[in-house]
């Protein structure tokens, strides 16, 4: 019932990687934890779910909140590794045509 | 309404570290009545959503508890989610609320998707306001449903 948040910065590119469960008390730490690198002008900001076990809208409000962030700086945010439950989160709310998310691959090599 | 055959009540502290309390719970009973996986998340969403508004609207920085009940029906579960806080106008918070069309960022919500959630999530949700507000939300178990669908098709 918490959120392990690790962020790497490298080549000009924030990779945030997060594992845990994305709720109402987790998602204030994840937002305060990850704004600051949203506020730099020209940021790549890709961060990683696939270790999300769950999440609801207090989730998807940080995620739209760093988007709107990135965008009045120019910057790019990319969510990678979604489960089939995250990526339908992010369909049904009509998320998933205003931002650049990837599904988890599937099978894997 | 229905005499559940089972009834289980749980009362939490009006904060948020105490949702994902709940959702334990709600996995076991869902679990034990013979929910699918998938139909199983969708409940912990939908009644998360429901308690977090309590949590965040209701009170305000106040102390306060919300009340959960789980009506375990033979077809059904009957979640219900209650506070007695200063309430926000559900109805008028409601009409604010959907999903996201295409619209440029900078306008993008942040929040009060939650209440949209439950209702697509949900198969049945009523809402009682009065001192606090009062949400019941039902999930019918999957082959049981089939079967109410089939009877409205035939009739």
């Amino acid at each position: 019932m918490n959120i392990s948040i690790d962020v790497q910065e490298r080549d000009h590119q924030t990779t945030i990687t997060l594992a845990g469960e994305i709720d109402a008390y987790t998602a204030p730490k994840l937002r305060e934890a990850a704004f600051p690198y949203t506020e730099k002008q020209h940021a790549n900001v890709v961060i990683d779910l696939s270790g999300v076990t769950y999440m609801d809208s207090t989730g998807l409000g940080v995620f739209v909140g760093l988007f709107k962030s990135l965008n009045a700086n120019e910057g790019t945010l990319e969510l990678n590794g979604l489960s089939d439950r995250l990526k339908r989160l992010f369909d049904i709310t009509g998320l998933a045509d205003i931002m650049n998310i990837n599904p988890k691959a599937e099978g894997g090599i | 309404m229905m005499k559940p055959a089972d009834y289980i009540e749980m009362k939490i502290p009006a904060k948020p570290e105490f949702v994902g309390v709940t959702r334990l719970t709600l996995s076991g009973i869902a679990s034990r009545m013979g929910f699918s996986y998938e139909t199983i998340e969708d409940l912990k969403i939908a009644t998360s959503e429901a308690i977090t508004n309590a949590v965040q609207h209701a009170y305000k920085g106040e102390e306060g508890e919300v009340l959960i009940g789980f009506g375990m029906h033979s077809d059904h579960l009957e979640v219900v989610v209650s506070d007695n806080g200063k309430s926000f106008d559900f109805y008028e918070t409601k009409k604010a609320l959907g999903p996201y069309n295409d619209q440029s960022a900078e306008f993008l919500r942040e929040g009060g998707l939650g209440l949209y959630l439950i209702e697509t999530l949900m198969d049945e949700v009523k809402v009682h306001q009065n001192e606090g507000i009062t949400l019941f939300m039902t999930k019918y178990l999957e082959r049981e449903r089939v079967e109410r669908d089939a009877e409205t098709i035939s009739t």
